[in-house]
């Protein structure tokens, strides 16, 4: 984005026409029928909603009526295991998912960039379609494949000899169950994002380095990889905050279980507020997960940011 | 052999091995949806479409109205996509060739709205359509997210390349600012705007979890709320789940084949140039 940015920074300044000052003043009133509709939806639905929010996490509802109770909200949050135990889910999927997505991503891409390749938008297409399948739909379809008495994986894993898994009910096999499925849909999506910031960098750089007599995968890593780092960043952050987001596949797939193993803080607010109706403590769930957005990003900013340009 | 064939033929192996795994999936829930589900678990699993179509076809219609659903699901994204993209478009417009008090005010909001997730405002929101009586309505599912940061800033982007000098020229033509925008300018986007429309289609073809909040009545249901209500029953009718998941794919897997351009430009965004 900050790509586009520059260039928009250049126009910014130039006004609609050269209009003297009385008829400009006139124009500027017209910007209402374009920028009203949006201006009015904004304030009604995320400025009100979201001081609300902030507000709320301070309350506690009290045989009916709402009370303020100052940091009593946030202070219930540091001793809940079940918080903690969603908090300890996502990072495992930070620390492991997102590396192995992007590295088998960023694997991708490179085969698929290669001068060599035959049928490229074909084969771009078909890693493409998981991306663009239906949430539900695919969380479904993953349920199904996974299902412990007959699912197709564990026919799969019988008829080559290894026992069936009991994909959802079982902890650490519902982690990997989500896990896979995650994987399996943004992977490819990822792939083609990296692929568009490789067909960015061109190709004299290869043909450079191999007459060099560096080979393919070394021209890749030490050459080209460096080069991506900033498509490399955008992935890395828009997957973390996704996953930080999670909660249509965990909904699905497990609703959070076995026994919270794969609960995500916002299917944890979503619970304690729309099955607990405790509104004030979800309020203050949800802002963990803002802090958390901020904070990762950030680090990760700086973290990978650094050298990028 | 040659160690440059042998490499080509490893990353054809590796290509073909990681397209068979995203394919898998799509071909078993078709497979899945033409047999009954007594068959679907069965050993060997089925590996070939069966016959049952369309006894899962009514089953799904009789049990679940799942035709009304589709309707319901389409009606509510076409809604959504022209309202949502007009607005996104309009605002995008303003932001990018009027210069007024508080512009960069109202641009700060558009990317806030980018980086707070959504789930903030689940529940203040969820109260509002309460308090509104909105709660089981289609305007509570579509009214809360129709202004839509992420169009409105790929639309800006855009109206920022279209020159001024035509908007300037049809202007001293007499036409009125409106009047500009629909003829002169919005064709001018085309591209992007297509990348727009596709995208606001999709999201709301998706959206999941606040149509979740929001109906409560089976006959308003839109297909993931159906879907997830089939999952969650006690005795769950697989292939019927199946064939529904197969409906919930096919318009967006058709858009994909015919506009795959723009699908891909408008799901990354501004995200990389080129």
């Amino acid at each position: 984005m900050a790509v586009v940015q520059t260039e928009s920074a250049k126009r910014e300044s130039v006004p609609a026409g050269d209009a003297p000052r009385p008829r400009r003043r006139r124009i500027s009133l017209t910007h209402w029928w374009f920028t009203g509709p949006a201006t009015v939806l904004f304030v009604a639905f995320f400025a009100y909603p979201l001081l609300a929010s902030i507000y709320q996490s301070f309350t506690a509802d009290q045989d009916g009526v709402t009370v303020w109770v100052g940091l009593r909200q946030y202070r219930r949050l540091v001793q809940d295991p079940v918080l903690l135990q969603s908090l300890v889910n996502t990072a495992m999927l930070l620390v492991i998912q997102v590396p192995v997505m992007i590295g088998l991503a960023l694997v991708l891409a490179g085969v698929l960039n290669a001068s060599w390749l035959r049928f490229r938008g074909g084969w771009r297409m078909v890693y493409f379609l998981p991306a663009v399948t239906t949430l539900v739909a695919y969380s479904v379809v993953f349920r199904v494949l996974l299902k412990t008495d007959g699912g197709m994986v564990n026919q799969m894993l019988d008829g080559i000899g290894i026992g069936g898994v009991d994909w959802l009910n079982d902890a650490t096999w519902a982690r990997i169950s989500l896990i896979l499925s995650i994987t399996w849909r943004w992977t490819g999506y990822n792939a083609v994002i990296l692929l568009a910031g490789l067909q960015a960098i061109g190709r004299e750089q290869y043909e450079a380095a191999s007459i060099d007599g560096a080979g393919a995968v070394t021209t890749f890593v030490r050459v080209i990889v460096p080069q991506l780092k900033p498509v490399i960043l955008f992935c890395s952050i828009t997957s973390t905050i996704g996953t930080l987001q999670l909660f249509d596949e965990n909904y699905v797939l497990t609703r959070g279980g076995p026994d919270n193993a794969t609960m995500t803080p916002v299917l944890y607010l979503y619970k304690v507020g729309f099955d607990q109706m405790d509104f004030g403590y979800a309020a203050a769930i949800a802002w963990v997960v803002v802090l958390l957005i901020g904070l990762v990003s950030l680090v990760q900013f700086r973290l990978l940011g650094k050298g990028a340009r | 052999m040659n160690p440059r064939i042998l490499g080509r033929a490893g990353a054809y192996l590796v290509l073909l091995a990681g397209a068979v795994i995203s394919l898998v999936p799509f071909y078993w829930m078709a497979v899945a949806a033409t047999h009954h589900t007594a068959d679907l678990f069965g050993s060997p699993p089925p590996f070939m479409p069966g016959g049952a179509l369309m006894d899962n076809l009514s089953r799904l219609q009789n049990e679940h109205r799942f035709g009304r659903v589709v309707v319901n699901s389409l009606g509510v994204a076409l809604v959504y996509t022209v309202l949502s993209s007009l607005i996104s478009a309009m605002c995008g417009y303003g932001l990018a060739k009027y210069s007024f008090r508080g512009r960069g005010i109202l641009l700060g909001v558009v990317l806030a709205t980018m980086m707070i997730p959504m789930q903030v405002l689940l529940v203040p929101l969820f109260q509002m359509m309460a308090n509104l009586g909105w709660t089981d309505t289609y305007q509570a599912v579509i009214l809360p997210f129709l202004a839509n940061a992420f169009g409105i800033f790929l639309m800006r982007q855009a109206f920022l390349a279209f020159p001024d000098e035509l908007i300037e020229s049809a202007r001293i033509d007499g036409a009125s600012d409106m009047r500009i925008f629909y003829q002169v300018v919005l064709p001018g986007v085309r591209p992007q705007l297509g990348a727009l429309i596709i995208f606001t289609f999709m999201s709301q073809w998706n959206s999941f979890i606040w149509p979740l909040l929001m109906l409560n009545t089976e006959e308003k249901f839109t297909v993931p709320i159906a879907l997830n209500q089939m999952i969650g029953l006690s005795h769950v009718d697989y292939s019927g789940l199946m064939l529904g998941s197969f409906v919930a794919t096919l318009p967006i897997m058709i858009v994909f084949f015919v506009f795959q351009r723009q699908f891909v430009a408008g799901l990354l965004g501004g995200a990389v140039k080129g």
